[in-house]
């Protein structure tokens, strides 16, 4: 899949590149360009998964996002401008985001992108948002390649570095697990990242890797790849997906009689998981993710208290950071004193302020250290353990 | 060895619901010459009409679980004649291309309706029948995949006696042979190729069924990976024969549950398509198809 991008994204930077040397030709306040002209709504475009196999992490996200945007309108908007969200669907499918992404910066000339869930659209996106010179936030995207592609794209949560470390910890300390077998999508940015970035510090504790399968998203059978586990008789199983196949492995896992905890990364997060695996399987199963609503702290009670009247549910860790990811667009904003581009995205390299997941702070690689928490599954519902500090 | 027999038993119930379906397919094939490529969203569609009659029916019984499974393979049956009448029988006649780009069209026809009616997301399907574990030994025996193998054997054998025992299933048989000289013996050839697609599309309608029930979890996508795998199976156990479907079904469900078990996991399907090429190459007729001489 990799090797044909290149090309693909050169032609493309350069299509943009002769458009912004175009565009540049006109004076600057164009009213063709209502993004970047000092009077009229500031529009924001924001891409999710609404629909499709990770649609419940688009879902909620974008809840997130909405009521941010509408705490700002309340706030009497920014700049004492008017703001708009323009939203759009990927449906889950590869390709998608790059198409919405262009569509944002060449004709809604959007002051900044925010989106995606999974690292592999992300990436998609990011590029193009980089060569058009457009910031864009990405709320929970782990994986670190994502803000690697250059000085215009940022996020607000935690990196899958930080992530697979503490997995690592927790699997060695709490569950004890000693030998580990790993399952991971090969068709996911995300889930290959984590799945390396548990297993150097696992390994370098002192744990065994006694094996590690692969399988692809969209499959549905995994007993195969389980029986090998089952067969290299290990004390606990990582398996750092998307929940919708997550959910199917810890049900064939449990089906096969393989006891020993299942364990991953914020992937596991929507209520599907349990729809699909069923509490009984889910026992014994634990995963990181960012952000509980179960946490004692008042500025995540007031967040929870808001989603529940606005949605009538709780807000999960995608929800937040959607949250935050638009407030962090409104400070910077706020703090540039301007929605030209290039003043955003200065500011955005300095965000500091406290949200709804803790304080966001942006180091040079435009990544965020945030403390992370820890979620099992009991009675049906989800459980928050404890919270990991970095 | 104990996870070489569980790997065979995973095989085998994986193996089973590609025979359901790649039966459609060869059996279509052998009384029209063509493949119907919306048959694996005939498949999908079985599944969702379980999905949406189990809680009516009371899903978790043994009773119940055999009453939607017929339901779903009725409804299935049902959608199989309607797309046969609606959009291949006007096609009568004219080259097999168009006919296989109809195909196509309603394929997509299907799944896009489906994601409109049924819901794009992945629905959890419900358990329908009793779910217990048996250990024999250090296999582990999942009474899902019990069922699986149970029903599909029993259907196979439904079927056999059909095509073989029956009046229909001579018919269909000789429709298949030739079908002009079948027309000229007085069989009804548009009523037999109507029956052909019913009970295909029932045996894929169950096939979706199961392949929810083993994996439970459902989208208007659902059908288009088996569907494929499938039609490997029935090209690869020789189009147009019954048995080379149900064998070459069990073929490519062994291979793949092996192949998944070992480290070479991320090769699953270029193995299994490896392997058609490989056989086709060396028979090109599929495993226990027979040469035919094209007529012009």
């Amino acid at each position: 899949m990799k090797s044909p991008a290149p090309a693909h994204r050169r032609h493309f930077i350069a299509l943009v590149a002769a458009g912004l040397v175009l565009a540049g030709c006109k004076p600057s306040d164009d009213a063709g360009k209502p993004g970047a002209a000092s009077t009229g709504a500031i529009v924001v475009g924001e891409f999710a998964s609404l629909h499709g196999s990770e649609a419940a992490f688009g879902q909620s996200s974008h809840k997130g996002t909405e009521l941010a945007f509408d705490v700002i309108r309340s706030n009497g908007g920014l700049l004492g401008r008017e703001v708009r969200l323009i939203t759009e669907d990927n449906q889950s499918k590869a390709g998608e985001s790059a198409t919405i992404a262009k569509k944002f910066v060449s004709r809604d000339h959007v002051v900044a992108v925010l989106g995606e869930v999974a690292s592999g659209r992300s990436l998609e996106a990011a590029p193009i948002c980089q060569a058009a010179g457009i910031p864009m936030i990405s709320p929970s995207s782990t994986n670190p390649k994502v803000t690697e592609v250059g000085d215009h794209v940022f996020r607000v949560c935690f990196t899958d570095p930080f992530q697979g470390k503490l997995l690592a910890d927790f699997a060695w300390k709490s569950l004890k697990v000693r030998r580990v077998a790993i399952l991971a999508d090969t068709a996911s940015a995300y889930s290959v990242g984590l799945a390396d970035f548990f297993r150097q510090p696992f390994v370098a504790a002192g744990g065994t890797v006694v094996t590690e399968v692969k399988y692809a998203s969209r499959d549905k059978d995994f007993k195969a790849q389980l029986t090998a586990i089952k067969a290299a008789a290990p004390d606990g199983l990582c398996v750092p997906g998307y929940y919708t196949e997550v959910g199917l492995i810890v049900k064939q896992a449990r089906e096969l009689g393989l006891t020993v905890p299942i364990f991953g990364g914020d992937g596991w997060e929507a209520p599907q998981l349990i729809e699909i695996a069923g509490s009984e399987a889910l026992k014994n199963t634990f995963y990181s993710t960012h952000f509980s609503p179960a946490q004692d702290n008042p500025a995540v009670k007031a967040f929870v208290a808001a989603f529940k009247s606005k949605f009538n549910e709780v807000p999960d860790a995608m929800a937040a950071l959607g949250y935050d990811s638009a407030m962090a667009l409104a400070e910077a904003i706020k703090k540039a004193g301007s929605t030209d581009p290039a003043k955003v995205t200065a500011a955005l390299a300095a965000t500091d302020f406290v949200g709804v997941t803790g304080r966001t702070k942006l180091d040079a690689q435009r990544n965020a250290t945030k403390p992370a928490v820890i979620i099992t599954v009991e009675n049906g519902g989800f459980k928050f353990l404890q919270t990991v500090e970095p | 060895m104990s996870e070489f027999l569980q790997q065979l038993l995973n095989g085998i119930s994986m193996g089973a619901i590609y025979a359901l379906i790649a039966l459609g397919y060869t059996m279509v094939y052998g009384v029209l010459r063509f493949i119907n490529f919306a048959h694996s969203d005939v498949f999908m569609v079985g599944s969702f009409a379980a999905f949406h009659v189990a809680p009516r029916l009371g899903s978790g019984a043994v009773a119940g679980g055999m009453a939607i499974l017929c339901v779903a393979m009725a409804a299935s049956a049902l959608l199989g004649m309607a797309i046969e009448k609606l959009a291949y029988k006007p096609l009568r006649g004219r080259s097999t291309l168009t006919v296989l780009i109809t195909a196509i069209g309603v394929s997509l026809l299907l799944q896009n309706v489906g994601q409109k009616v049924f819901g794009a997301e992945p629905k959890a399907f419900p358990a329908i029948f009793p779910s217990r574990t048996f250990h024999l030994g250090t296999v582990v025996v999942n009474s899902t995949q019990l069922v699986t193998i149970a029903t599909t054997l029993l259907l196979l054998a439904a079927l056999h006696v059909v095509v073989h025992h029956t009046r229909v299933g001579i018919a269909m048989r000789a429709v298949s042979f030739n079908a002009t000289a079948a027309s000229l013996v007085g069989i009804n050839n548009d009523r037999i190729i109507s029956f052909t697609f019913a009970l295909g599309s029932a045996l894929a309608g169950a096939g979706g069924v199961l392949y929810a029930l083993n994996y439970p979890s459902i989208d208007p996508l659902m059908g288009t990976l088996p569907g494929l795998k499938a039609f490997v199976a029935a090209v690869l156990g020789g189009i147009g024969n019954l048995a080379g479907a149900a064998l070459g079904g069990l073929v490519i469900g062994l291979v793949e549950t092996f192949v998944s078990g070992t480290r070479l996991s991320t090769y699953r399907d270029a193995i299994a398509f490896g392997i058609l090429i490989a056989i086709l190459l060396f028979r090109p007729a599929g495993l226990l198809g027979r040469d035919r001489v094209e007529k012009v």
